[in-house]
């Protein structure tokens, strides 16, 4: 009994908080982000924003989410049922366990494997199911439509994000995500690979549907995408996923090039604050990003987005891989 | 062995649990909420019109070939992977296999250029 | 050791499981769907056995770009599949004879490893522990030096693919009017606007 306890039962006991340590902030931090997009566009907007519910909005993902619940659930008729149901359950999952690898601190992840970074890229390239599925399953010409549209348009832009990892991964010599961020601890990645986080995060922008690359959801033309169909619950799953989405791509972006739970600089009063703070402030950075870059630009054209994916993120990442190789190598600087 | 196996298991877990509370968010609001459906509702939206055909219907030729050349990029992606990490113990040589690789692929990628491939109409 | 084992079972009988239902069910998006499972628990083992680069890499690959297409094929096209399903029997003398083919050569497979056991040995690198090396890094240190000539030639498959794609499946389309960013920056002021004196009741 007691091997049975010290060996299994503990163990998971462990594994279980851990898992929910993690799942419940991000739970939180999406339903706020939902919150906080709408404010920040008001704000820009020179609106106020949800102001009614609790003091400044502050209970309205809350409401939100309740009346999302209370809903009927649509099964449309010429739908096929099984794969209805189960494309905005494989997009929610997705993006959660995701964070399984994520370090939100200095030894503080779930699973240290030694392939995180190609982990992440995995699961990132199967996002791409989700919608598929969906706009199938809903047997409806936009969710059809819209679900196309987003499939070219995320496979164009993982190729470039494939490329950019594998520019920072020559200066780190190491696929595990902890490693990534320590290799920054001299400088960010951000500043020696500039170009190339620039096209991390407009890649970034593309592979989650966002704003100006959120033709898979052309509200003027396609109504909603591939989601039309979905009401009630399955809808929130679906929206739940996508905005967790954008905090794990501001995640990567963070451990990519912003030196992840790193201070900006380790002198005295930045280095007193503990590592998951200085990660969540950064996240919350480029999410503001995120937000900021919606309330600003207008939507691309969908071949301006395939000019931009294939004939010009595409050669630039693949020269900068050979370019970053060739002079690690050409003045020794690789890493051991 | 066991060790890399111990890393592992908690992703494990953590679909479990992923899956399991999106099931019980979709079933739970399947009971609490009510449910009356009618055939006005079960259709498809269409602007208020009747669908007039089946929705799965042929499509342009242009996003298989999107999807043919991403395979064949993330194909060369994941060559990259292992080079990217061991560059320092291969070397010149392990540099310039690489190069030599890219340099065949980037072939490719010129013919698509100039055959018009990566243009959207 | 118990849970590996458990472990193991799950996943070996869910991608067998899957394995049966992709040729079983009737709808071919089904079909695609148990395929990505079966995959998926195939990545499964393949790091129950320590190949974590590998499992990745058939998921990255095969789930996330190849099943993409072969979901896109059936989805989208409009076969019908009860045609098809039709002339079932006809052909099946010919997947008889490949499955009897695969079934030989995997019983030679075997055979070889069973008669001569240190055959791999003498062709294959010994492979590093796992535990001192990561598998990522036992492939890299391989593939680029001594195995350059197969790897070289693996750029040239994916060359003759990309090439093949574009000539099977590239159709220019008639009277489409493109955007060319050249030339509309080409543009001068001087080149397209002029200015003209236009006197009173005169008109242009």
């Amino acid at each position: 009994m007691a091997d049975f306890w010290d060996g299994y039962a503990l163990p998971t006991i462990i594994i279980l908080a851990q898992i929910l340590a993690i799942m419940v902030p991000l739970l939180v931090a999406v339903a706020y982000l939902t919150l906080a997009e709408r404010k920040v566009i008001a704000g820009m907007q020179m609106r106020t924003g949800p102001a009614k519910v609790g003091p400044f909005g502050l209970l309205q993902p809350l409401a939100d989410g309740l009346k999302l619940f209370g809903k009927e659930t649509i099964l449309p008729a010429g739908a096929n049922r099984l794969v209805f149901i189960m494309a905005p359950m494989l997009t929610f999952v997705l993006a959660m366990v995701a964070w399984a690898v994520i370090p939100v601190g200095d030894g503080m992840v779930i699973a240290d494997i030694n392939v995180g970074i190609l982990y992440l890229f995995a699961i990132s390239s199967l996002g791409v199911y989700g919608i598929i599925m969906a706009g199938w399953a809903s047997n409806s010409k936009y969710p059809f439509l819209g679900a196309l549209r987003s499939a070219a348009q995320m496979v164009s832009y993982e190729v470039s994000i494939g490329f950019v990892i594998i520019t920072v991964l020559l200066c780190v010599g190491s696929l595990n995500l902890s490693d990534i961020v320590n290799a920054q601890k001299t400088v960010w990645f951000a500043i020696p690979l500039l170009p190339m986080f620039v096209v991390f995060f407009i890649s970034a922008l593309a592979e989650t549907n966002r704003a100006p690359f959120d033709l898979p959801e052309g509200e003027s033309e396609l109504v909603a995408g591939y989601f039309v169909e979905y009401s009630s619950m399955s809808f929130a799953l679906f929206f739940l996923g996508e905005y967790a989405n954008m905090i794990l791509m501001s995640a990567m972006t963070t451990i990519l090039f912003l030196g992840g739970w790193l201070p900006p600089f380790d002198i005295a009063p930045l280095n007193w604050i503990p590592g998951p703070i200085w990660f969540a402030l950064k996240i919350a950075l480029v999410l503001f990003l995120f937000l900021w870059v919606r309330a600003t630009f207008p939507r691309y054209r969908y071949d301006q987005l395939m000019r931009l994916g294939w004939k010009v993120f595409l050669p630039l990442s693949l020269v900068w891989v050979i370019l970053t190789a060739g002079v690690l190598v050409a003045f020794d600087w690789l890493p051991a | 062995m066991e060790a890399l196996l111990k890393e592992y298991l908690p992703i494990l877990i953590f679909i479990g649990v992923a899956v399991g509370l999106s099931l019980a968010m979709v079933i739970g609001s399947y009971l609490v909420a009510p449910q009356r459906p009618d055939s006005e509702k079960l259709s498809a939206y269409e602007c208020g019109f009747e669908a007039f055909d089946d929705a799965r219907s042929q499509f342009d030729v242009r996003f298989y070939l999107v999807a043919i050349l991403f395979i064949i990029f993330d194909l060369e992606v994941a060559f990259l992977f292992p080079w990217a990490i061991t560059l320092g113990d291969i070397g010149m040589f392990g540099f310039w296999s690489m190069v030599v690789f890219l340099g065949i692929l980037t072939i490719g990628f010129v013919y698509e250029w100039k055959k018009g491939a990566l243009e959207w109409e | 050791m118990v849970i590996q084992a458990l472990i193991f079972y799950l996943f070996a009988s869910i991608t067998v499981a899957s394995g049966v239902m992709v040729i079983a069910s009737r709808n071919p998006v089904h079909s695609v769907l148990y395929l990505i499972l079966a995959f998926f628990n195939a990545a499964g083992l393949f790091v129950l056995i320590g190949a974590e680069f590998l499992a990745m890499i058939l998921v990255v690959v095969y789930v996330g770009a190849v099943a993409v297409l072969f979901l896109f094929v059936v989805m989208m096209l409009d076969i019908n599949f009860v045609q098809l399903r039709e002339g079932f029997l006809q052909y099946l003398p010919i997947g008889g004879l490949i499955g009897l083919i695969l079934l030989v050569e995997l019983g030679l497979v075997f055979g070889t490893w069973v008669l001569a056991a240190d055959v791999a040995q003498i062709a294959a690198l010994p492979i590093p522990a796992v535990d001192q090396v990561t598998n990522t890094e036992a492939i890299g240190r391989v593939m680029y030096t001594k195995y350059v000539y197969l790897f070289q030639a693996s750029g040239l498959v994916l060359l003759v693919a990309m090439i093949g794609a574009i000539v099977l499946t590239l159709r220019q389309r008639e009277g489409v009017r493109k955007q060319s960013i050249a030339v509309q920056n080409a543009r001068r002021r001087e080149d397209v606007v002029a200015t003209v004196k236009v006197p009173t009741g005169g008109g242009v």
